[in-house]
């Protein structure tokens, strides 16, 4: 008898029929391996290593992509995609990746890279990265603190944020305002794509999803620089549950990072 | 083949050309700033890699990522400048990838000024970065020497998968000599190395990482770069001595002051003095067995250098108070010239006169 005619409570009595009629719509794409992630429960790291997993299938170049780590809490992040990788020195993956791609210009490479380590140590970095115009993809990861050195303040943390290094909350008269520096670096003419996006909702990660993609396409059709800042959630150094962490970013954050495209290169426009 | 007059600078950058460099990453310090310019006229045209980053810290990072690839790639900068690489050398030896950086030293500490200086000897060869290594460090003392250990210093940083330093003062790199240029070659074969980050097609995705976060993990990479460092101080020992047969006092050395206690040794030969010279050309690995065997044979060593008496604490270690050790040194730019270096000599022969001891011989006054 074909699947077809059997009855549901047929197919399910019969598993070997089950598994055939089965359909596989969620896959581990091939870009990840099959380390378990070492974030924590409610971290948004590992949604958003997802994401440019699938980027990576879907276009096709996991076999001539190169990642660059940072150092904070993806620094492991190299064990969890299944393309080559190095390991940056603290905010420094910019420089390491254009040495990188100065030599194999038809590689992919991306960096991966936190609030510390790009909007504070590494800045001359990335801001240089974007003035020569350097083909690469730059994943932003914006939870507005330090997280693997246990939540200090950041150059991104907002006003009145208490962290550990903030005890009464961020001060601006003491310690300044938060850095936008997506904005900054989308007025530079060698940044092709830039935009923020954010994981607090499944509308939002599918948004992220994107502008992932156009960030690499940036790089692939040698418009320039790519790059996603995407606002995450550290619900551990926040004090908060996972689902009151994505709320903070919606309420908390999202007012001071205001999401959208900052730098669409017409070339991507269409795609957009 | 015929010599030609080379800036010391630009003969580095076209002994590295020849030696097969693909790409060169730096920024502009006084006095090694020639050989970036003369790089990025000479990259371009064949077809390789330059690029002026923003800082030092961007140069040695963007090399970190090159080597990363197996792609024979160097800078080049002064002391301030090596102090900013010391963060990426660090990692590149810990990631053990070949990388090849020239110093050439200027005054400090500080922003200090131009002039020559040998005061990196211990932030070059003691502790390039954090952690326990030592880097490869070439010291030569002529524009010829520095063509031929920058000629070999890819193949050694390939070998060893390791940094290779090429340590000179600005007399070297600012002075002209006569050179013969060696041939084009290619590092590796022009290939990159099985462990090279290339693209995991067709085969499982590399990884190159300087973090462990296991202590025993961490703890057998260390033991791993300790054998490899015993193993090239096994093979890579580099000096040259003049007139040390018959030596009954040694000058230790090395660069540009290497060269100038060779004009003393010749002058103080001429009064009657027996001295002879010991120039370490690799100040890691220190030719420690080759300068031992000399104290066995003289009465006193008299180390000259253009700092407050650095490389003199690896003479001190292999000396070990068997004879006298003098030491003279300049500082601020200024060379010793043999004129400082002859009353030096005649101090160190006081020296041993006064000591107590079997060992001692009347000397020549
Ligand atoms: S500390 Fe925060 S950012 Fe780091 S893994 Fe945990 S939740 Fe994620």
């Amino acid at each position: 008898m074909a699947i077809a005619e059997l009855t549901p409570p047929q197919i399910a009595s019969r598993p070997e029929v089950a598994l055939a009629a089965m359909q596989v719509v969620y896959k581990r794409p091939e870009a990840l391996t099959e380390a378990y992630t070492h974030y924590c429960p409610g971290c948004s790291h590992g949604v958003i290593h997802r994401l440019i997993a699938e980027v990576i299938d879907e276009l096709g170049i996991r076999e001539r992509t190169i990642a660059v780590a940072p150092v904070g809490c993806a620094v492991l992040a190299y064990e969890y995609f299944t393309v080559d990788a190095a390991e940056a020195a603290h905010g420094r993956a910019p420089a390491m990746a254009t040495g990188i791609k100065r030599v194999l210009p038809d590689r992919i490479v991306f960096t991966y890279q936190g609030d510390g380590d790009l909007a504070s140590i590494g800045t001359n970095e990335i801001v240089h990265a974007c003035a020569r115009g350097e083909l690469l993809t730059v994943i932003f990861v914006n939870n507005s603190l330090y997280g693997m050195t246990g939540g200090q303040m950041a150059p991104t943390t907002l006003p009145g944020q208490v962290t550990t290094s903030s005890p009464y909350g961020r001060d601006i008269r003491q310690q300044g305002w938060p850095l936008h520096i997506t904005e900054m670096l989308a007025m530079m003419p060698g940044v092709a794509y830039a935009a923020r996006r954010s994981t607090h909702a499944p509308a939002e990660i599918r948004k992220a999803k994107k502008a992932i993609e156009l960030a690499f396409r940036a790089q692939i059709e040698g418009l320039g620089l790519g790059i996603v800042e995407i606002l995450s959630s550290c619900p551990t150094n926040w004090g908060l549950s996972p689902m009151e962490a994505l709320a903070f970013v919606r309420d908390k954050m999202v007012p001071v990072y205001p999401l959208g495209d900052f730098k669409v290169h017409q070339a991507l426009a269409a795609r957009a | 083949m015929a010599k030609t007059l080379w800036k010391g600078n630009e003969a580095l950058a076209e002994a590295a050309l020849r030696a097969g460099v693909k790409a060169f990453f730096g920024y502009p310090i006084t006095p090694q700033t020639e050989l970036l310019e003369y790089m990025a006229r000479r990259m371009p045209e064949l077809g390789r890699v330059f690029l002026q980053a923003e800082s030092e810290l961007a140069a040695i990072n963007m090399l970190y990522g090159t080597a990363c690839t197996g792609t024979p790639a160097m800078t080049s900068s002064s002391s301030p400048g090596i102090s900013l690489m010391q963060e990426g050398l660090s990692y590149i030896a810990a990631s053990e990838v070949p990388a090849v950086i020239v110093d050439i030293m200027r005054g400090g500490p500080g922003l200090g000024n131009i002039q020559p200086s040998q005061g990196d000897y211990f932030q070059v060869v003691k502790s390039a970065g954090h952690g326990d290594y030592h880097a490869i460090v070439l010291a030569p003392a002529t524009v010829q020497e520095a063509v031929d250990l920058m000629y070999i210093s890819f193949d050694l940083a390939f070998k060893y998968r390791h940094i290779v330093i090429i340590l000179g003062d600005g007399t070297l790199g600012q002075m002209m000599e006569p050179v013969e240029m060696p041939p084009f070659k290619e590092v590796n074969g022009g290939e990159p190395p099985a462990w090279a980050l290339t693209g995991a097609a067709g085969r499982p995705h590399r990884v190159i990482t300087s973090l462990y976060l296991s202590a025993e993990r961490l703890e057998a990479l260390n033991l791993h770069l300790q054998e490899k460092l015993a193993r090239i101080k096994e093979n890579e020992v580099r000096y040259d001595t003049t007139m040390v047969e018959d030596a009954e006092y040694l000058i230790v050395a090395f660069g540009t002051v290497g060269r100038i206690a060779q004009s003393a040794v010749r002058q103080a030969r001429t009064t009657g003095l027996k001295v002879g010279l010991f120039r370490p050309i690799t100040l890691w690995p220190f030719p420690e067995r080759e300068l031992d065997a000399l104290i066995e044979r003289v009465q006193g060593v008299l180390v000259v250098e253009m700092n407050a008496g650095q490389m003199l604490e690896d003479v001190q270690r292999v000396v070990k108070d068997r004879v006298p050790v003098h030491f003279l040194g300049r500082m601020g730019g200024i060379i010793p010239l043999p004129d400082d270096i002859l009353p030096a000599l005649h101090t160190l022969c006081g020296l041993v006169r006064s000591r107590n001891g079997h060992r001692v011989r009347p000397v020549p006054a």
